[in-house]
């Protein structure tokens, strides 16, 4: 897909002459900044408009273009697929685009800085929130571990961090408010933020140090300094850009296949197929999604389809919400990596921990809405 | 010249390394990228994120695949 800004990608036609030379590092020519900006309000203007173009537009190419039926099975799916496809990518251009600036502000280094110190309760709540906007890999799960209990942050507000950071999911969350609306986006966010708060303040209590293999806290010398990168204007909506051909190039197949999915059960399967056995009077579908989802891997946008077909054919919302958080913040391959610095009977402990967050969610969910 | 890349071996560190090495052979410098993979070992840098690239024993980029063109212009400065 095209992206709406690429116009700050382009650089000076002069190649010989440096335009940075005789500046500080963080001090980038007036003018660029201009025209950063310039073309960030263009992009603005032109996404904007792509978006309220497109619900008129696929209701006019399924309808008349195609000549499909208004109502009918396959122009219902149709619509549905050509409407959704470039509003869910758009918005997840937007979102990730903005994600990623305001992850240029956050480094691991100094939400270690912000984090140590504090105190268990509020740290809680601070690691959960900076879990959000740090950039995280879970394959620098250990490093961020071992570096966050090195400088005497307590295990429970590592793990809330840990919990906080794969499982609140900007994509999940796009994803969830374009085909869910706004209020099952809320409520997936505020759960899992409570989710990783509650838990990694349990955690924290049940004093689980002597799980963590001994060699962690033997090099405790680290300390929490970070040093700030000055990217400037510019830089920071380079690297919104750079984070929307990362994220965004790698998961639009998965996005596209998802919401295939979704139009073909909007299109035909009936409703209520899985009310019997998914629906809210059966308590025990919560668990079972829980311990179905803990094994299971999927990135985000690959477990949105299977929502949106559970959610499509009755299930309730509290087990399949249970069932999203269950897959994409416990994972096997996580726990297998986090086994090279946690002893298994902590690792157990987290998974267990965690688990009957999601499920007391899920419930809560199924007996409120 | 050491230039050496630490990683626990996904996908990301795999890209890093490629990176490296091109650079390395486009400059001519004629030395071998390392591989760190051994947590201890890459905590020893001081490192929260991977994948890392560590030219002489100073960390000159954490948490990024940087390009083959990054890794020559960090080289050359």
């Amino acid at each position: 897909m095209s992206l709406p800004l690429s116009e700050t990608d382009v650089k000076p036609a002069a190649c010989c002459t440096n335009p940075w030379e005789g500046l500080k590092p963080g001090e980038p020519p007036r003018s660029r900044t201009l025209a950063t900006a310039a073309s960030l309000v263009l992009g603005l203007a032109v996404w904007t408009a792509a978006y309220w173009t497109i619900q008129p537009l696929a209701a006019w190419l399924s309808f008349t273009a195609f000549g499909l039926a208004r109502g009918s099975h396959l122009g219902e799916a149709v619509a549905f697929f050509l409407y959704d496809t470039p509003k869910v990518l758009l918005l997840l251009t937007l979102i990730v685009f903005a994600v990623g600036i305001v992850r240029s502000f956050f480094t691991a280094e100094r939400t270690r800085a912000i984090l140590a110190g504090k105190r268990e309760s509020v740290g809680n709540v601070l690691a959960a929130l900076l879990g959000i906007v740090t950039p995280f890999c879970s394959c620098s799960a250990v490093p961020l571990f071992i570096g966050f209990v090195e400088v005497g942050i307590p295990l429970g507000v590592t793990l809330s961090f840990l919990i906080s950071a794969p499982m609140v999911n900007e994509i999940a969350l796009v994803m969830l408010f374009g085909m869910f609306g706004w209020k099952v986006a809320a409520l997936y966010l505020i759960t899992g933020l409570a989710i990783s708060i509650v838990s990694g303040f349990v955690l924290g209590r049940m004093k689980l140090e002597r799980f963590v293999e001994p060699w962690v806290y033997e090099s405790m010398q680290a300390e929490a300094t970070f040093e700030k990168e000055r990217l400037g204007f510019t830089g920071r909506v380079e690297k919104g850009l750079e984070a929307v051909r990362e994220i965004v190039g790698k998961v639009w197949p998965w996005v596209v296949a998802g919401i295939a999915v979704g139009a073909g059960i909007h299109g035909y399967v009936p409703e209520g197929l899985l009310a019997s056995f998914m629906g809210r009077s059966a308590w025990w579908s919560v668990p079972l999604a829980v311990l179905i989802g803990i094994p299971m891997y999927s990135n985000a946008a690959g477990i949105i389809p299977v929502v949106e077909a559970l959610l499509g054919k009755g299930a309730a919302l509290g087990t399949v919400l249970a069932f999203m958080m269950a897959v994409i913040a416990l994972s096997l391959p996580e726990m297998i990596i986090l086994r090279k610095v946690l002893k298994p009977r902590l690792i157990a402990t987290f998974a267990g921990v965690v688990g009957a967050g999601i499920m007391l969610t899920g419930w809560l969910f199924n007996s409120i809405l | 010249m050491k230039i050496q890349v630490l990683g626990t071996g996904c996908a990301k560190c795999k890209q890093l390394t490629v990176s490296a090495e091109k650079a390395v052979a486009e400059l001519g410098l004629g030395v071998a990228v390392e591989k760190v993979e051994d947590l201890r070992e890459i905590m020893k840098f001081k490192v929260m994120s991977t994948p890392a690239l560590v030219v002489d024993g100073a960390v000159r980029s954490t948490g990024k695949v940087l390009s083959s063109e990054d890794v020559k212009a960090l080289l050359r400065g």
